[in-house]
């Protein structure tokens, strides 16, 4: 159905594609691995006619194609769901779907047609009530998803390009979309999927591809291609050691919360965190993680219970400067929103929060901050041209890397990280775990959140659960499976049977 | 104004109720200076109403361009040297002796003409919409004092003359043509927006660029229609200004830009994109005018209307903006 002959694409120097070669039959779902920047999203640009390739070609239905723009490749039978979901917040979920492809008369729009073919077009997708003419701006992000999906469906796409379509979507909605997929691939089409995590691909494709520095290396049917095998093609070595070990020294405790509660999704947790430690914290999404890590650094108002820093001082109505001046740093799950100034250079990013100190009279001292800057990117491993290139220019992992060399930069000892290593590749993955473990080398205190199982089982020395809204479990990792984990992030009543 | 057939119930009321807000505010400023003037036979006059009108009728011509505009995310600051390079032109014309009809067409074209340079220097040159107009401000201001050598410049009597008068020729008008001009555009804007393709384009451009673009929607062409349309209506609000002041004035109209964007924006229409609509604008236009002709009964002096207009356009926006965040 799709096949990719040879593709080369550059930009100026950097060769983004570099002979990438792959095939998809009707049918099948291609699952599409590499790291960030082993050209996964350009090769989909090519493909969906976003950009046009310097040498190879592309074939839809043994017919070479060379789509000129999006509307060409649409028209084709491609479509292209983009990570960043590319709808209309401000039109109905019926223009939307429509959008480009209207039933009009000389210029006017044919209502009753078009609410037909909306109507037609959502009838697919049973499990959520979306109605034609509900604003997009009013939908959940999992509903979202499916309008992009159907919009897809509306231009009679036979072949679905998805790029990581779960990262924002939770376990459920996850779920539902896979059996679609299976559905959509059931029926004849051809889909590609790129996913970070492997066992999602697993559990929704039925071949692969590896990208490594815009070249294809490696590809088959997954049954036959074990993890290991996968991890190594995509790195290009063998990860011997995806965590890294230390000795677990559990110092004074530097930060402290007894019954925390705040009005917008956290009513009850109560832990401590000791210098040295890395403490996991698991959960389903909207399980009240972030808003436990948001009210720990003054973000978010504490209404019930109190926080103490290691001393024993007061922290819970503490602003977050009298936070940073206490020593607590946070780097969000948000990262383009509040975690980064994507337009400024890394060396403002990473400097951000400790300008105060390297003034001299009042004025910033350049070379100090150009200088403790360099010493930072080198010691967390920062890809970038510059310290002056903007930040926005970095790949995920990157920028990730400078969110986390500011903490240090800042000289934080207590670490709160929501969600470090989402959508991020996993030589960088390896590299914030690393950060992170170094951290707690030189005393700090780490408290991190994530979506990953196995992840927080091979990065914390304690993990806890929230469970809607509460803290309902906190163990020494030793003395959790995943299974019991996940069954106290669903609920109490799993959690009481499973310890009983 | 009719919505979408098939939408629940409760969200179409909830749309209705912000756009209440206006409407409500208009009234409310109405009915105090009825009250305030102490004769509201005289403030709710035909005759002041005629006065209103006629003196909101270039703002309200102009806004619907300028609604569009906003629409796609979009801004024109060039709106109130537009008027005086169209009416300029529009004077030349008919100084030369030239049929109206014809004066018409100059004030269009070179509306148009100021919009298609806009568009150009924002899809072509990739400069921002405030920068690219903030600079056609100044060059079609700069252009009509040339066109009319510095001067006012003077018109012969022609039918144009009546299009924005106060109390119309034929008493069966009711109102002045102008206003029934205006009226008609409105309806015409309101159904470009709501029921063709090229209108709801406009909204899919203005909430989201790249999504219209990956579905295959070329912002860049619409853009250059949306401003070439817009300027048209720009130079169409400078002729009813010449017409008003029969004469055609480089000078005149400095500053309207800002009352053109007030009215969109008490309107309801976000600057940010994908939102807006041709009842919005024009009461928003219309507060701004009894607001205006209320305080001139009252005998208040200048400076407190630009105070008064001034709090309402903030307040207008502060309202819409913690309506969106309790919804």
């Amino acid at each position: 159905m799709l096949a990719v002959n040879d593709v080369h694409k550059a930009f100026g120097a950097t060769r983004a594609l570099n002979g990438v070669t792959l095939e998809v039959a009707a049918g099948q779902v291609l699952a599409l691995l590499g790291e960030n920047g082993a050209g996964k999203s350009t090769l989909m640009n090519v493909v969906a006619g976003g950009l046009r390739p310097d040498a190879g070609d592309v074939h839809i239905n043994n017919h070479k194609v060379h789509f000129r723009s999006a509307a060409e490749a649409r028209s084709g039978g491609v479509a292209l769901i983009h990570q960043e979901l590319l709808l209309c917040p401000a039109l109905t979920v019926q223009e939307n779907l429509l959008l480009g492809i209207e039933t009009s008369t000389a210029g006017f729009l044919n209502a009753q047609d078009n609410h037909q073919r909306a109507v037609h077009l959502l009838n697919q997708f049973s499990h959520l009530a979306l109605r034609p003419n509900q604003r997009v701006s009013d939908l959940p992000v999992a509903a979202r998803q499916i309008v992009e999906i159907a919009r897809a469906l509306a231009a009679n796409a036979s072949v679905l390009l998805m790029d990581e379509p779960t990262s924002s979507l939770g376990t459920e909605d996850a779920k539902h979309l896979h059996t679609l997929i299976r559905e959509l691939s059931g029926q004849g089409r051809a889909i590609v999927y790129i996913s970070h995590f492997l066992e999602e691909v697993r559990r929704v494709a039925t071949h692969y591809c590896v990208l490594r520095d815009g070249r294809s290396v490696g590809q088959g049917e997954l049954q036959s291609a074990d993890d290991a095998h996968l991890v190594a093609q995509m790195v290009g070595r063998d990860v011997t050691q995806l965590f890294p070990t230390r000795a677990a020294v559990r110092g004074l405790v530097a930060v402290q919360a007894k019954g925390i509660a705040t009005d917008n999704g956290l009513h009850e947790a109560t832990l401590e965190a000791h210098a040295g430690e890395i403490l996991g914290i698991a959960g389903l999404m909207g399980s009240g993680r972030t808003e436990l890590m948001r009210a720990l650094y003054g973000l978010d108002v504490i209404v019930h219970g109190q926080v103490t820093d290691g001393a024993g001082h007061g922290l819970t109505h503490a602003s977050v400067g009298e936070h940073m001046a206490a020593g607590f740093g946070f780097v969000s799950e948000d990262r383009k929103g509040e975690g980064l100034a994507l337009n400024l250079s890394i060396v403002d990013n990473i400097t951000l929060s400790s300008l105060r100190r390297l003034t001299r009279r009042g004025f910033l001292s350049l070379r100090r901050q150009r200088d403790e800057t360099t010493a930072n990117m080198r010691h967390f491993g920062v890809k970038a041209r510059s310290p002056e290139q903007p930040v926005g220019h970095l790949s995920g992992g990157n920028q990730q890397k400078v969110a986390l060399a500011r903490l240090a930069q800042q000289g934080a000892t207590v670490w709160l990280l929501d969600e470090p290593t989402r959508g991020v590749d996993i030589g960088s993955k390896v590299q914030i775990y690393e950060a992170m473990a170094n951290a707690a080398i030189n005393g700090a205190a780490v408290i991190m959140t994530s979506s990953y199982l196995p992840e927080l089982l091979g990065v914390c020395d304690r993990i806890g659960v929230m469970c809607k809204g509460r803290l309902v479990q906190v163990r020494d990792t030793k003395d959790f499976t995943a299974a019991q984990i996940l069954n106290a992030a669903l609920g109490a009543d799993a959690s009481e049977r499973a310890s009983s | 104004m009719s919505e979408n057939t098939g939408s629940s119930a409760a969200l179409s009321w909830q749309r209705w109720k912000s756009r209440l807000g206006p409407v409500l505010a208009l009234v409310v400023v109405v009915l105090a200076f009825a009250v305030l003037t102490g004769a509201p036979e005289r403030y709710l006059s035909v005759h002041n109403l005629r006065v209103v009108l006629a003196q909101t009728v270039t703002v309200a011509v102009a806004a619907l361009g300028m609604t569009m505009i906003v629409i796609t995310g979009g801004i024109d600051l060039s709106v109130g040297s537009v008027i005086a390079l169209a009416g300029v032109a529009a004077a030349r014309v008919l100084h030369a002796g030239a049929s109206p009809w014809l004066a018409i067409g100059a004030a269009l074209a070179m509306g148009a003409l100021v919009g298609l340079v806009n568009a150009a220097a924002i899809t072509r040159l990739k400069v921002i919409p405030f920068v690219a107009t903030l600079g056609t401000l100044g060059a079609a201001r700069g252009i009509a004092k040339w066109m009319a050598n510095e001067q006012t410049v003077d018109i012969p009597a022609t039918w144009l003359n009546e299009l924005a008068v106060t109390v119309p020729l034929n008493a069966a008008w009711l109102v002045a043509p102008g206003v029934w001009l205006a009226a008609l555009l409105s309806l015409g804007v309101f159904v470009i927006l709501k029921r063709t393709v090229f209108g709801r384009h406009l909204f899919a451009v203005g909430s989201n660029e790249a999504a219209a673009r990956a579905c295959g929607l070329s912002p860049e062409r619409l853009k250059l229609a949306v401003y070439s349309f817009a300027g048209a209506l720009f130079g169409l609000s400078g002729l009813l200004q010449m017409s008003r002041l029969r004469q055609g004035d480089p000078t005149v109209a400095a500053g309207v830009e800002l009352d053109v964007i007030a009215a969109v924006v008490i309107g309801g229409a976000s600057l940010s994109g994908g939102q807006g609509g041709v009842a919005g604008s024009l009461i928003g236009a219309l507060l701004m005018a009894f607001l205006r002709n209320g305080s001139q009964q009252m005998g208040w002096p200048t400076y407190v209307q630009e105070t008064m207009i001034g709090v309402i356009i903030v307040l207008a926006v502060a309202i819409d903006r913690f309506r969106a965040r309790r919804a």
